[in-house]
């Protein structure tokens, strides 16, 4: 099964039923376009659409690659910070906490009062993405092997050596984990964020052309937006999926296949 | 520092007096040990489960210190002391291919990987895993991940390797083979052994003495000698010499585990 071509053609098969029985709803209670488009409609809706379109994709990945990138980079300083000090990390910890459990639509439009429009969505998409990348670095840091970390005392390893040789190697599957949590949640941060935005009538990314459509009641283009943030959403999982095979594949259980 | 000693051959390396070790939980591990290193001898530590002969280990290697008493080195020694230390479980870096595995305590001691490249080659070849400097942990079996360990033991020329029940989880075969293989390794590098096991069997066919501990708390119950010039090979692990030292040994286990 693992190999055999049905693992591609039965999902796929899946996916052309479901486009054909969408169509046939569509034409058989001759829907109009505005209630629900036909998948063909769709299409043609971004093909028609494209430069608006692709511009506002652009915007959308930009805010969440930066985001995801100053998520990466805070949630591991702030790990290193917290596996030195147990007092900053229990002091933080918890903010840390309730940031990530408020939901970021509750927060965003306080952000749109404070920031600008840019500022604002990249500030969601980065909180969102932040705590991942965070909680599994930390966790990852404290799950070194305790007879290795005597052999490095035993060799006489300095706290400098300790860290690069045998804490990051050790966090680094963890951390590619929450890298992947973390991917899909910057786009969702952003997507929010945009909303907050658009329905404030600012904006220029995928999610402020779907409320801006939905206003209009074009619905063809509202799909065909959606359809690119689905298509962003798998481009960065893909892309993110990547990045741990090329890092891991020598050596760590989760990226060597069932040989 | 003075040591007294009646035996006149080998010298001491190091000394354990009155060595107590109790932890945190109030758990007693050692209580008023005593005991010898001798240079150049294989040591065996026997006993059973929780009797405190990896706590032993752990406190002469400097992973931890005693409650009570004290580990005195032997002063022409003390300077020059290095300790290789190999694990129950192989502990390798899963991220490191075989040869940065050898490499690490050289590393971290600040060689450079060229320089460090005969003595890692060497080792390599002493454990008879050569072919396999490039391999991934991952990819070799348990008493070739074993043998790995040995090697980085061995990278820094230890004076004195110890090493926890490293045999513990392999399966007899293996064991046999790497016991053969431990053997030729000190004999080669004239290094002071001192290895924990919970077999018999092993400690017999190994060791030029045995140490039998008893649990709770843990102490020496007795001690045999075995004559280090005997050849260890199929022949003696098939002899009435070998199965009589074992029951010695038995015996005295036996009896330590009573008295505990």
């Amino acid at each position: 099964m693992e190999h055999s071509p049905f693992r591609w053609l039965l999902p796929l098969a899946v996916l052309a039923l479901a486009l054909l029985g969408w169509d046939l709803i569509v034409t058989l209670n001759k829907l109009p376009p505005y209630i629900l488009p036909s998948p063909a409609l769709v299409l043609e809706t971004l093909v028609k659409d494209h430069v608006v379109l692709l511009n506002s994709m652009l915007v959308t990945l930009r805010t969440t690659g930066i985001a995801l990138l100053l998520a990466m980079l805070g949630g591991v300083a702030l790990a290193l910070v917290f596996a030195t000090s147990r007092i900053i990390e229990f002091s933080l910890f918890p903010i840390a906490v309730i940031l990530q459990v408020t939901p970021i639509i509750a927060i965003a439009p306080l952000m749109l009062i404070y920031l600008d429009t840019d500022t604002a969505v990249l500030f969601c998409a980065w909180i969102v993405a932040f705590f991942p990348v965070l909680a599994n670095t930390a966790l990852g840091l404290k799950s070194v092997d305790p007879n290795l970390r005597d052999l490095f005392r035993l060799s006489g390893a300095s706290a400098w050596q300790t860290l690069v040789q045998l804490k990051l190697p050790t966090a680094l599957p963890y951390f590619l984990g929450g890298l992947r949590i973390a991917g899909g949640l910057a786009l969702i941060g952003a997507v929010v964020g945009e909303m907050a935005a658009g329905s404030a009538g600012q904006g220029s990314g995928l999610a402020f052309r779907i409320v801006e459509s939905a206003y209009r009641l074009n619905i063809p283009r509202l799909f065909a937006a959606l359809l690119l943030i689905s298509f962003s959403g798998i481009v960065i999982y893909a892309a993110l999926s990547l990045l741990s095979w090329l890092v891991l594949r020598r050596w760590h259980e989760s990226e060597l296949g069932g040989s | 520092m003075t040591l007294s000693f009646t035996e006149p051959a080998p010298a001491p390396l190091l000394a354990l007096e009155g060595v107590g070790k109790r932890f945190a939980n109030t758990v007693t591990a050692l209580d008023g040990l005593d005991m010898v290193v001798r240079q150049g001898e294989f040591l065996s530590l026997l006993g059973p489960s929780g009797c405190g002969k990896s706590t032993a280990l752990r406190l002469i290697a400097g992973l931890a210190d005693p409650t009570a008493g004290r580990i005195a080195w032997n002063a022409a020694e003390a300077d020059r002391r290095s300790i290789g230390f190999v694990f129950q479980e192989p502990t390798l870096m899963p991220w490191a291919s075989v040869f940065s595995n050898v490499f690490l305590p050289l590393r971290l001691a600040g060689t450079s990987r060229k320089a460090a490249t005969p003595a890692i080659e060497e080792a390599l070849e002493m454990v008879g895993l050569t072919a396999f400097r490039d391999a991934y942990p991952r990819e070799l079996s348990g008493g070739m991940k074993m043998r790995v360990s040995i090697a980085r033991a061995l990278v820094t020329r230890p004076r004195l390797l110890l090493m926890d029940e490293p045999f513990a989880a392999l399966d007899e075969i293996t064991r046999f083979k790497l016991n053969n293989d431990l053997l030729e390794v000190w004999r080669r590098l004239g290094c002071t052994i001192v290895f924990v096991t919970h077999s018999v069997f092993e400690s017999v066919f190994l060791s030029s003495r045995i140490l039998v501990f008893r649990a709770r708390p843990g102490r020496i119950a007795a001690e045999l000698e075995i004559d280090p010039n005997q050849p260890r090979d199929e022949v003696f692990r098939t002899s009435p010499e070998y199965v009589g030292l074992c029951r010695e040994a038995s015996k005295a286990l036996a009896h330590a585990m009573e008295a505990g």
